[in-house]
């Protein structure tokens, strides 16, 4: 570990009411680095990604890009912080009412005010990369199939080539075989732009397929993490449990 | 149950739902005078807010015209007072039924169409994309919205006042034996500029009710398809109310 991570969390709370969902994360992710946070439903995985895109604004702790505190940062000096990432969303979470090429390049155009010519050139080349033909350029998300949806949302995270990538259930939802595509194409493409990456999972063979690193989250903590060539062997129970995706274990869901 | 606890918390939660509509109209103001403004936003807002608007509009205007004719026109002859008629549809449509008819007909179609398009895009984590790709949506979804509602609730609502005049005219003259050019001239010479302009600036108010309710609620959205549906109606239920009660204190402002 770096003593100058790309990514520094360190003592995370977040309460929703009376709802504890983080209880003190601590996380550092190093330039460069895929980490995989693992972890059941309701566990506080999408909340902990939320909180470093600013989406959720954290009740205590530190959340540190580069070394810049990012809590409570004012909107104009977050949207600068957000032009470092890139997100890919579980839904996709593309604009119904644009084209995919428009969804492709919406920074470009909306935050970057590139020339639509321009912008438009650049979001089919990032089309390419995902192998997505320029074909689909003018339809609109709505006509596309779940899986072609992901890869239009990855092309989106990465055509302005951001140093940050963040992959929220990548998987959920696409059969094996396209599942096996997006973790191929998002391995490609961290590697490619050697951006620094965090993705959350309860998919395994995605997170065995995109993480250098594995994290397991845990009644809002980490409690393991290690190389993702680990898992298998992390000897830790609650991860085997995980891992086995089996109903008996220290985590016991039956009791509801 | 304590009746005086169920008091306590209703008037907190109407405090507290208050102080959250102000801020949230707060910081759609900020975003209206400030940049980025996006304009092709705004032409697809009014077009959507406005253009396909006129139908409603316009029936809702010539139906309250011609039925507004007949009313006079049976209440005046009771003290001999018919040829009123003119003069009676030319004000109220144009100071009172034109503004508030016009926009209740636009809370029910453009608030609830927009509260359902940005509760559906809170739902699919859209507006979230949003901020992720340094975009606030204060700038994007909102303030254009409001910006075309501006702009068009008051066009329309004059397209209104044209349309509704001509129905008490068409009823005027075709079933009460009103002279046609008579009915025009005492039209034209009854109505002065400030009924007309005050009712265009009641409808710029309500333009501002009907796109902040449908803004604020969508983006307060619960989720699922019920949160989604709970706030269209909240957002239909608020702007009418809203626009009755901006009426009466403008209307007291402007008699």
């Amino acid at each position: 570990m770096s003593k100058n991570p790309k990514i520094s969390i360190s003592n995370l709370h977040k309460s929703f009411g009376s709802k504890h969902v983080l209880q003190g994360v601590n996380l550092n992710v190093d330039a460069g680095k895929s980490l995989v946070v693992i972890g059941g439903s309701g566990t506080g995985k999408s909340v902990l990604l939320k909180s470093i895109l600013g989406l959720l604004r954290p009740d205590q702790g530190s959340i540190e890009i580069d070394g810049t505190q990012i809590i409570g940062l004012p909107p104009r000096k977050q949207e600068k912080i957000a032009s470092k990432f890139g997100m890919l969303f579980q839904g996709g979470a593309l604009f119904d009412s644009l084209s995919i090429w428009e969804n492709v390049a919406f920074r470009l155009t909306h935050a970057d005010n590139m020339p639509r010519k321009r912008a438009k050139e650049l979001a089919i080349e990032a089309m390419a990369r995902v192998n997505l033909s320029k074909a689909n350029a003018d339809l609109r998300p709505a006509e596309l199939s779940g899986g072609m949806q992901k890869r239009v949302g990855l092309a989106r995270a990465i055509v302005t080539r951001p140093q940050i990538l963040f992959f929220d259930e990548p998987t959920t939802g696409l059969d094996p075989i396209t599942a096996d595509v997006i973790n191929r194409l998002i391995r490609e493409q961290v590697t490619e732009l050697g951006a620094t990456a965090i993705s959350i999972t309860h998919d395994m063979p995605s997170a065995r397929h995109i993480g250098d690193e594995i994290a397991m989250i845990f009644e809002g903590k980490i409690i393991w993490r290690g190389p993702a060539q680990d898992i298998d062997n992390s000897q830790n129970e609650y991860v085997d449990q995980f891992v086995k995706g089996s109903a008996t274990g220290p985590i016991n869901l039956m009791a509801g | 149950m304590n009746p005086i606890a169920s008091i306590g918390r209703a008037s907190l939660g109407l405090l507290r739902a208050i102080g959250q509509v102000t801020l949230f109209a707060w910081r759609c103001v900020l975003a209206i005078i400030s940049p980025p403004w996006y304009l092709r936003q705004i032409g697809r807002q009014l077009l959507s807010i406005g253009y396909f608007s006129l139908p409603v509009v316009g029936l809702t205007a010539v139906f309250t015209g011609a039925a507004l004719a007949l009313n006079i026109y049976t209440g005046g002859a009771r003290f001999n007072a018919e040829s009123f008629v003119p003069n009676i549809v030319g004000i109220g449509i144009t100071r009172e039924l034109g503004p508030v008819l016009a926009s209740l007909m636009l809370a029910g179609r453009v608030s609830a169409a927009i509260a359902a398009e940005i509760g559906a895009m809170k739902v699919t984590e859209q507006i979230d994309a949003l901020r992720t790709l340094s975009t606030n949506p204060f700038n994007y979804l909102y303030a254009p919205r409001i910006i075309a509602a501006l702009i068009a609730v008051p066009l329309l609502v004059l397209i209104a006042d044209i349309i509704g005049v001509f129905g008490g005219f068409a009823v005027a003259t075709q079933s009460l034996g009103f002279n046609g050019p008579l009915y025009v001239k005492n039209t034209i010479d009854f109505i002065t500029g400030w009924d007309v302009a005050s009712g265009l600036i009641k409808a710029a108010v309500f333009g501002f009710i009907i796109a902040l309710m449908g803004c604020y609620h969508g983006h307060n959205s619960g989720r699922g398809a019920q949160g989604v549906g709970r706030a269209t109606t909240n957002a239909v239920v608020s702007a009418a109310i809203l626009i009755f009660a901006a009426n009466y204190m403008l209307t007291s402002l402007f008699v």
